[in-house]
């Protein structure tokens, strides 16, 4: 948590103000695209270029995004109807079945209990909303969904946290002992011989006997030691970017509709407060507490964020009173989320269009329909251990963002110049954000994000041990799968999916170049125009 | 849970929460809470002109 909030005070809302005062500067002038944007502040022939990742990213994220929000609608619907909640469901075979994680191609089905039909559904409501337009599509969704949301969430949070314990034989994980899992600062992890964590308990006294045998051992979970792992940092920084949605392009489009007078510092901050209130107030004492009060901490260890989400929490609700109520609600809730944030990763995507190629909206929805749903369908065949999925997700929704995060801040702080950048930021706005935020955009945030970029890229593509007298490098699963090793040949999958990113970048780029003719025109008439 | 534990629950969610309500307290209670917010200045917003957006 103290890495979290570091993160969200040095990165998090200096690139949403940041994001936000660039965008409504932009659209001021008639641009609503990153690269329409960076085009018109920087002045330079090669500026647009630099914001060609904030139309790759939201297109990119959008084509697997898509197919997660599926199955949040394909889960609310089992969930209702009872698949989830019979006895003995094995809900790991479950997933498997409904995503096609066994072999590439099975999940081309349409059946309830599979993933096809939800993805057609989630698809053409997605498009059928953003053709509506901005204020009769993404507002109206948002407007009712993100109010529904945190009531569901509340009403959750408020079974949660009257759980008590759960399951009389096993006193030891009850709601405090699922709230302690998560917030207490240092603790003392009880081992397996395989390595695997199977209890957590406040120190070393407190462990029972039955763990204090050979077949156990016990890892010291220090505050300071954890503070110093640079995993701790990246898993920080990245759980930041992807809650406030930084780096992705989609905030500069949705700030570039605003008018001179709104004010950005305000929404800036509310809209980072919102997220934080979201994740921290309700996920965060919501997820992992009852995931811990059901299956303790064996059940928990190990699990990303969809066997988290997809495996663990079913199983949660299948034990508690009136689980299925709450697993329809609480899959119904993600669901709702996931649209607004698949609504917004494509609306980048047509302010670039229109704005760069000068199309329709029809007709821009059209061409960017085409292109996501061949992305789509491409991850939705390669579902074999969701393998397309996550090495998009690892090449664009982790080390993409990164990259424009970082032009983001360094266009403000130096580009447009903190001075000018703290001045345009502060139009119309009522409260003023703190002098200490000027060095903290122009210095602190791009040196943290270079430095925590620079730890990610040395550990997790080039593997390096962190050691200079016995330096090793052993490239991750990632850089594995394209390059192969000595025991295993490249993984398919993984190379057709970066082929697919680079097919995207070249494609974007060639939009850019033709977009930039455009822009220059309307730069010329912006001028003449004020000449006269 | 420790007593770390509830410090740190207490102090994170605390101030997650107050800062949400803060946010929109001010947001509610600020001028633009009486100003129109159709977006008019950036696509026509009347139902029967959906294909002009």
């Amino acid at each position: 948590m103290i890495a979290y909030f570091i993160s969200l005070l040095l990165i998090g809302i200096p690139i949403c103000w940041v994001e936000w005062t660039i965008g409504r500067h932009g659209g001021k002038y008639n641009f609503h695209s990153t690269s329409g944007i960076f085009d018109f502040i920087l002045s330079k022939p090669w500026a647009k270029y630099l914001g060609v990742i904030g139309f790759i990213v939201p297109v990119c994220i959008y084509m697997y995004y898509v197919y997660i929000e599926a199955w949040c609608l394909g889960y609310a619907v089992n969930a209702m109807s009872g698949n989830l909640s019979g006895p003995g469901v094995n809900f790991q075979e479950f997933f498997g079945t409904f995503t096609g994680a066994s072999a590439d191609g099975v999940a081309l089905k349409f059946g309830f209990k599979e993933v096809g039909i939800f993805v057609i559904i989630v698809y053409f409501l997605n498009f059928f909303f953003i053709y509506r337009g901005i204020s009769k599509g993404i507002e109206l969704v948002c407007k009712y969904a993100m109010p529904a949301l945190i009531f569901i969430a509340l009403i959750i949070l408020v079974r949660v946290m009257t759980l008590g314990t759960p399951d009389p034989m096993k006193p030891d994980q009850n709601i405090m002992t699922g709230l302690g899992y998560l917030w207490n600062p240092g603790a003392v992890a009880v081992m397996d011989t395989a390595g695997v964590e199977v209890a957590r308990y406040p120190d070393a006294a407190a462990i029972p006997a039955q763990y204090q045998n050979d077949a156990f051992t016990q890892k010291n979970l220090d505050l300071w030691l954890s503070l110093m792992n640079p995993q701790l940092w990246l898993a920080a920084a990245g759980q930041i970017f992807f809650s406030l949605s930084i780096g992705f392009g989609v905030i500069i489009t949705y700030a570039s509709y605003l008018k001179k007078e709104d004010d950005v510092v305000l929404s800036g901050l509310t809209a980072s407060a919102a997220n934080e209130f979201c994740e921290v107030g309700l996920g965060g004492l919501i997820t992992v507490p009852a995931a811990f009060m059901f299956l303790g901490a064996a059940g928990i260890v190990g699990q990303g964020t969809f066997g988290l989400g997809f495996n663990v929490l079913p199983e949660v609700f299948a034990y508690m009173p009136g689980g299925q109520i709450f697993a329809s609600i609480f899959f119904l809730l993600l669901f709702l989320a996931a649209i607004t944030s698949s609504l917004s990763m494509l609306q980048p995507g047509i302010a670039f269009l229109e704005e760069g190629l000068e199309i329709s909206r029809k007709q821009s929805c059209a061409l960017l329909g085409f292109v996501t749903g061949v992305g789509t369908l491409f991850i939705w065949y390669f579902s074999k251990d969701l393998k397309a999925l996550d090495t998009i997700d690892f090449w664009v929704g982790t080390v993409m963002l990164f990259i424009q995060a970082t032009i983001l801040v360094i266009i403000f702080g130096w580009g447009l110049g903190i001075k000018k950048g703290w001045k345009i930021a502060h139009e119309g706005a009522e409260m003023r954000i703190p002098n200490i935020f000027k060095v903290i955009i122009k210095y602190v945030t791009p040196a943290f994000l270079l430095t925590i970029f620079g730890m990610f890229l040395l550990q997790n593509v080039f593997g390096w041990n962190y050691s200079f007298s016995d330096a090793q490098f052993n490239p991750t699963g990632y850089v594995r799968d394209l390059i192969g090793s000595e025991d295993t040949p490249p993984n398919m999958v993984s190379r057709l999916s970066v082929a697919w990113i680079i097919i995207m970048t070249i494609f974007s780029l060639i939009l850019v170049n033709l977009a930039g003719k455009n822009w220059e025109r309307r730069k010329l008439n912006q001028k003449k125009e004020a000449s006269l | 849970m420790t007593t770390g534990g509830w410090i740190t629950m207490i102090l994170s969610v605390g101030f997650v929460t107050t800062l949400f309500l803060f946010c929109i307290i001010k947001v509610l209670r600020g001028p633009a809470a009486n100003r129109k917010h159709e977006l008019g200045h950036v696509e026509p917003i009347e139902e029967d002109k959906i294909d002009q957006r």
